[in-house]
């Protein structure tokens, strides 16, 4: 009875990472570190489609005061923003590389993100590639892998929460305005 | 803010805690009810970004409320869930569930000893939208095989049966439904999370009468649905394909592993309307508290009172998994450790014409005893289905339906267990007498 057989919970997500892959590419602090940047974020294969996960992403952030900057070969502007072919391209310093393209274009993209001394790399949902990541954590980098950054956002935000999803943080403490 | 890489907190400390933070303009300790049918916009354009889910946040209580938001995010952490979505009751629960998975030409394998209430939903309500039910002797793991066909979409059982008391063996089941890659989906009213969590033994997902244990106090109609993560919606069209009902967005693609919830909250939810109200909400955070106290508890006197009556010489069988003479007491063991849930039932002694009339006898002579439709309430509570909720079938009917004209059912409360025997005893005696 009572605590001795309580049981230790923790959140289960689809992911394809092993539980040691889990510990380094969805690590908890990792995340908010890099979410309390509040920076600029360059979204890799952004849409002009809003009806596309990247669009969702991106205008969720533009909206919370971050900088985006479109990595996209289309040229044009998206949400208002000028598009760039690739990273290499970019002239201002970026927080955050996000991969919205197939896992086969991810080691490129990386490389690229190392070149250009982004502080961390993050692969959304279902777009894996693990010797990349290595890669990128071996130069220093934060990294994130198979996870959502608008949703990681939401979770710590209170939003993720309002949807009825499993945010995981329990604390007795006031919120802070 | 303290966080899951800190520490996994266990389930006594999730029951109280989790989903709540107390809010920052107020600090109340208590979840704040909110009353509110609708939410102010910040702004038009917020108002826009919300209706197109490019936001996080509440527009009106048919389709999220923070009060309900609350019991969501506990109930999915008690389950290690990914999230919940709280509706109106089990059955709206149960069938927002089949909206959101089934198209027309579909099929579900259920369990044969589902609920009535639920049996009759799937026979019948899901006939009008042209989705078909094919019921499986639910231990009978080759039959639930031999039913699947190619247009099943999802397998259907209840971890404990009511009122047949039987145990389902949820392990195969959830490998055969991982085999053919659709979802299992269990009702674990009568377990609840704190004796049994589906979701390790294969189930994806979870669904609830939170009218019974979960609030346990006898006064909210609620149900839930639990998304517990670990199935891929990746191949399943509901989820995956352009939903014209929400301008094509693709809830996997967008959502990923909350495209499922997010689907049955934002198209079937708000479509259907089945929501749950914040006072409703508020009573059933109340109840789940104290959930773990109160199951212990309920599995304490249930295995009490099936022990006493299996002894009692005007009874002639009792049925509950945690006796040793229930053919699911290993199958109990397995999957309910810490008792076999606070449902039992039992046939009087004598002959089967004389058999409604001892139930009505014995039913009217109970004191501590409710005689009402329900279970799971902190009061002990009694039905005697062939003179009530059956009482216009033939034996032979009411022995098709599994509730033989003998049968009681008892959901055992968290009174004083010499109490509780006391009056059974008594009320034994005045229907012989």
């Amino acid at each position: 009875m009572g605590s001795e057989q309580s049981i230790a919970c923790s959140i289960r997500l689809n992911s394809s990472l092993t539980d040691e892959q889990k510990a380094r590419f969805q690590n908890d602090e990792t995340i908010r570190r890099i979410l309390a940047r509040r920076g600029t974020i360059a979204v890799v294969g952004l849409s002009a489609d809003p009806q596309k996960a990247s669009h969702f992403v991106a205008s969720y952030f533009l909206e919370r005061g971050w900088k985006i900057v479109p990595v996209t070969p289309r040229a044009g502007t998206i949400l208002g923003v000028p598009t760039v072919p690739d990273l290499l391209s970019i002239r201002e310093p970026i927080d955050v590389v996000d991969i919205f393209r197939p896992p086969e274009e991810i080691p490129g993209i990386v490389d690229q993100a190392i070149k250009i001394g982004t502080k961390a790399v993050w692969m959304q949902l279902r777009l894996i590639d693990i010797p990349a990541a290595e890669k990128a954590l071996a130069a220093g980098l934060d990294v994130v892998v198979d996870r959502c950054i608008k949703m990681e956002h939401g979770r710590y935000g209170g939003g993720l929460h309002s949807a009825g999803m499993n945010t995981e943080i329990i604390s007795a403490r006031r919120r802070k305005l | 803010m303290s966080s899951s890489s800190e520490r996994s907190f266990g389930f006594e400390t999730r029951q109280v805690h989790a989903g709540h933070i107390p809010d920052a303009e107020t600090g109340a300790r208590a979840v704040p009810i909110y009353q509110s049918s609708s939410f102010v916009f910040e702004s038009t354009e917020q108002a826009a970004r919300l209706f197109g889910l490019k936001d996080y946040g509440d527009i009106y209580t048919r389709i999220s409320n923070p009060t309900t938001a609350v019991l969501e995010e506990r109930l999915a952490s008690l389950e290690n869930a990914t999230g919940a979505v709280v509706v109106a009751s089990g059955m709206s629960a149960q069938f927002l569930t089949f909206l959101t998975l089934l198209e027309p030409g579909d099929e579900v394998v259920a369990s044969s000893h589902l609920y009535g209430g639920s049996s009759t939903q799937l026979t019948h309500t899901l006939k009008k939208l042209s989705a078909k039910v094919t019921f499986v002797d639910p231990n009978d793991v080759p039959a639930w095989e031999a039913a699947i066909t190619p247009k099943t979409k999802l397998l259907y059982g209840e971890t404990v049966g009511n009122p047949s008391g039987s145990v389902l063996d949820l392990e195969p089941i959830g490998k055969l439904a991982k085999a053919h890659g659709i979802p299992f989906v269990v009702d674990n009213t009568l377990a609840t999370p704190w004796l049994c969590r589906p979701a390790d033994f294969g189930a994806n997902i979870i669904l609830y009468s939170a009218t019974k244990f979960l609030s346990g106090h006898g006064n909210a109609i609620l149900g839930a649905v639990v998304d517990a993560g670990n199935f891929d919606f990746k191949r399943t069209p509901s989820i995956a394909a352009p939903d014209p009902a929400y301008h094509n967005l693709r809830f996997y693609d967008t959502f990923g592993h909350y495209g499922f919830l997010m689907k049955l909250r934002m198209v079937s939810l708000r479509d259907v309307g089945a929501s749950a109200s914040p006072m409703n909400s508020f009573l059933a955070i109340q109840g789940l508290e104290t959930l773990s106290l109160r199951m212990e508890r309920h599995v304490y006197n249930a295995q009490k009172i099936a022990e006493f009556l299996e002894k009692h010489p005007l009874v002639e069988w009792v049925s509950y998994p945690g006796l040793a003479s229930s053919p699911y007491h290993a199958l109990a063991k397995k999957y309910l450790p810490r008792g076999a849930g606070g449902v039992l039932s039992f046939g009087l002694k004598g002959s089967r014409k004389q058999a409604r009339e001892r139930g009505v006898k014995f039913i009217e002579a109970l004191q501590i005893f409710s005689h009402l439709a329900n279970i799971g309430d902190v009061r002990s509570l009694v039905i005697h289905p062939a003179s009530t909720t059956h009482q216009q079938l033939t034996a032979e009917e009411l022995d098709a339906a599994g509730v033989p004209p003998e049968l009681i059912r008892i959901s055992a409360g968290i009174e004083n267990i010499e109490d509780l025997t006391w009056d059974l005893n008594r009320a034994l005696h005045a229907a012989f007498a």
